[in-house]
Parts: structure tokens; C-alpha cells; sequence
């Protein structure tokens, strides 16, 4: 279970929200909406513990995370609104790279098939990422979650330049994550079509 | 986590450095050349005499070979910085500070290994040759690993930053001073016969120390720049 107490956030001057109190429940969603400049990003940042709130902290099963530190890591797949895609790999490479580095290595055959499932074709697989378009990059970034095992996704507007029929296969992935029992916190500014048991909103004021 | 997925993954970060290096060859070698250059400057600007060139080799070679590490330090980690890879790196089971050892690493066998390999050919350039040049060699083999590790720390430092690349040459170049005068300082000790021995050992003691403290520098520098 993640659960925020009494966070606080400031950027600069100005002040994002404060007091902020939320839980995510195991198999549930929680979609952070609110207008640009809100400090969604920053609260999916502060979630993934990059950024240190400024009062408050954040628990992972009664726990802070800044006390679990790599533990808490090992629970999480945070995917930024940066794609982290080296233009000079191919798909392949990079997803390969990508879950190695996150401690979860796949196989050449296992990252096949996750780039398929979000409908990358074969040819593309050993193309140089430069040639990619904008979402096709991104969904070569979101294959990581058809290889996650991690019980908590941190998304940061994981369907911006996503085609509708990308949205719906991520949208479907996201929904057997939580019906696993896994946990998921999405900043978006599209309706996520869950279930509306599985899904809870947090509107940020700006 | 336990040991072998900590080696994976810092293995893992080597492998992706090395293999973005073969992509992009053009940028590695430009600092080799570089150093070829700056080397190669000396003797057309001071003049043929080989007593002078002598004097000054092993000095001009680690300047050299400093300013080229200097020029390839933007290269460790402002394109993950930029790409959005370093947020990854820094979220994962493993310490941060392992895996900056790993890109350190991977930044000397792209760009500090060629200038240890090619030092023999600038050395004779310079009229050195017989022990003085294996001393050459052998003291940037120990110096230039240190120049990555120091370097790492600068260029971690100055991450998001504009004009970082003057910014990290003011920060890092101080710093660099000790290696500079133990390694310069073994050379010309051989080759005034009183051996180099002395000035290796120190050049061996930095390493130790900026491999065991330069890693914790760099990866809070990191997060504080990624905060």
C-alpha cells in the first residue's frame, strides 16, 4: 500500500499543494489529474522518491521510503515523461538495456514479444531508435511494463502521443496489473477507461 | 539485493556505454586526436632543439592528455541526463554509487585507455625513450583512471547547468593538479636518474582514494541535480 501524509511541495517560490493526504490500496489505480504547472509531475516524483517533500513523506506499507531506499526501488517501475531512449540503440537494445539496469534483465526473446504486445513489428526491433516517431519511441518505453514485475507503476503521462489504439492495449495492461493486485499511480490529462472500483482520481489545484 | 545482480547491472550500464560508444566512434576518437594535436603543437611552436623538447615532454604530454579527458567529460552522463536514463539509474536496487564506478569505468576505457595506449608514440616525439617512457606510460595508466573518477565528480556537479563546459573545466582542473605533478614529476625523475617510484606511489594512492570516495561524490551530486 502507498500512502502520502501530509505532503507538501514547493517549486521555487510557489507553492504546489500542501498537506496532501492519499492512499493506494493494492489492485486499485490512482489517476493524478489537474491543470498544467499543478505539480502532478512533481508528486509522481516525490512518490518515486527522486524528489525529497518538502513536509511529509510517503509510506510503502507503513514504511517511509527514504528509509527503504533501494528496497522500496526494487518495488517500483517509475517511467518519467523522458523516454530515457538512446537514439543510437535499437528498440530492442534499449528495452534490453532498460530492464537490466532496473535489476529485472529479460530475455532477446521476452523483450521481442513485449514490443510486439504494444504493437512495434519486427522489422522495427533493429532499426536505430532515431528513426522512430515520437510515439513509437514511447511505446517502446512503455514495452518495459509487459516486463515488469513490480507491484507499484509510477507513469507519468504514459498515452501523450500514443495513437487510440496504443491507448487501449496500455489501458489493458494497466488493468491486469491491478486485477493481479498491483498498484499503479498515472498523471494524466486523458480518462483512463478502468473500472470504476479499481480507479481513484486526485485533482491537484494548481 | 544480492551480489551477482548488482554485478549484472553494473556490467549491464558498461556494456550500454561501450556499445553507444561503437555507435558514435567519431566522438571518441575526436579526444584522442585531440591530444595528437595539442602534442603535437609543442615541437612546431618551441622549436626542434631535442634537449628543450626533452625538458618539457613528459609536462606537455599530461597536459595533454588532461585537457583531453577534460574535453570528453561531458560525454558521462549529460546525454542520460538529458534523455531522461539517469532518472532510471538512479531508481534502481542497486547504489547509485556502483553503477557511476561503472560509467567511470566505461568513460576511461573509452577515453583514457587510447591516450595510455598512443603516450609511447607522443613520448618519442619528445625524444623520451627507454625507462623515462615506460614511466610515462606506466604513470598515466595510474593517472588517468584518477582523472576520470575526479572528473566525474565535476560533471555531475554542473548537470542543468548553462555553459557547463567552462563551468566544469573551472571546477575540475584544480582538482587535477596533484595527478598533474605526480605524474609529470615520475618522469622527469627518471629521467634525472633518481627514479620515479616515489611519484608512482602517490599516482597509485589518488586512484585508491578517488575510486573509493569519487563514486559517493558523484552519485549525490546526481541526485541532487535530478531533485
Amino acid at each position: 500500500m502507498l500512502q502520502a501524509v501530509g505532503l507538501s511541495c514547493r517549486r521555487g517560490e510557489r507553492r504546489l499543494f500542501s498537506n496532501l493526504n492519499v492512499k493506494v490500496e493494492p489492485g486499485t489505480l490512482l489517476a493524478v489529474v489537474g491543470e498544467n504547472g499543478s505539480g502532478k509531475t512533481s508528486l509522481l516524483r516525490i512518490f518515486s522518491s527522486l524528489l525529497p517533500p518538502e513536509e511529509g513523506s510517503v509510506l510503502w506499507d507503513g514504511q517511509d521510503i527514504h528509509q527503504l531506499k533501494e528496497l522500496y526501488a526494487g518495488q517500483l517501475t517509475y517511467l518519467g515523461h523522458l523516454n530515457g531512449i538512446k537514439d543510437d540503440l535499437t528498440p530492442l537494445e534499449n528495452l534490453m538495456s532498460a530492464t537490466s539496469l532496473a535489476g529485472e534483465p529479460c530475455s532477446n526473446k521476452g523483450a521481442k514479444e513485449a514490443l510486439e504486445a504494444i504493437g512495434l513489428k519486427r522489422p522495427i526491433h533493429h532499426l536505430p531508435s532515431k528513426v522512430l516517431s515520437q510515439g513509437q519511441k514511447r511505446r517502446v518505453t512503455l514495452a518495459r511494463l509487459w516486463l515488469s514485475t513490480r507491484p507499484l507503476w509510477l507513469l507519468d503521462e504514459p498515452f501523450t502521443s500514443l495513437d487510440a489504439a496504443s491507448t487501449s492495449v496500455v489501458t489493458q495492461r494497466l488493468l491486469t496489473h491491478v486485477q493481479r493486485g498491483g498498484l499503479a499511480v498515472l498523471v494524466t490529462h486523458q480518462e483512463v477507461a478502468l473500472p470504476a472500483e479499481r480507479l481513484q482520481h486526485l485533482r491537484l489545484a494548481g | 539485493m544480492n551480489r551477482s545482480s548488482m554485478w549484472e547491472a553494473v556490467s549491464g550500464v558498461v556494456k550500454r556505454d561501450l556499445l553507444l560508444a561503437m555507435r558514435r566512434r567519431s566522438d571518441a576518437a575526436m579526444s584522442v586526436f585531440f591530444l595528437v594535436i595539442v602534442a603535437s603543437l609543442f615541437p612546431l611552436g618551441v622549436g626542434p632543439e631535442p634537449a628543450v623538447l626533452k625538458t618539457i615532454g613528459p609536462g606537455v604530454l599530461w597536459v595533454a592528455a588532461l585537457l583531453a579527458c577534460l574535453l570528453s567529460l561531458s560525454r558521462v552522463f549529460t546525454a542520460d541526463y538529458v534523455d531522461g536514463a539517469l532518472e532510471q539509474m538512479v531508481l534502481v536496487p542497486q547504489p547509485l554509487a556502483v553503477l557511476v564506478a561503472g560509467k567511470v569505468f566505461a568513460h576511461w576505457l573509452i577515453s583514457g585507455l587510447p591516450v595510455v595506449l598512443l603516450s609511447p608514440l607522443l613520448g618519442l616525439q619528445f625524444g623520451l625513450d627507454g625507462e623515462p617512457l615506460g614511466v610515462l606510460v606506466l604513470s598515466l595508466l595510474l593517472g588517468t583512471p584518477t582523472l576520470s573518477m575526479i572528473g566525474a565528480i565535476g560533471a555531475a556537479l554542473v548537470l542543468g547547468v548553462r555553459g557547463s563546459g567552462l563551468l566544469v573545466a573551472l571546477l575540475v582542473l584544480p582538482l587535477y593538479v596533484p595527478v598533474l605533478i605526480f605524474g609529470a614529476g615520475a618522469v622527469t625523475g627518471s629521467m634525472a636518474g633518481v627514479g620515479g617510484e616515489a611519484n608512482l606511489s602517490l599516482l597509485g594512492a589518488s586512484l585508491v582514494l578517488s575510486l573509493f570516495l569519487a563514486p559517493w561524490a558523484t552519485a549525490a551530486a546526481i541526485r541532487i541535480a535530478l531533485e
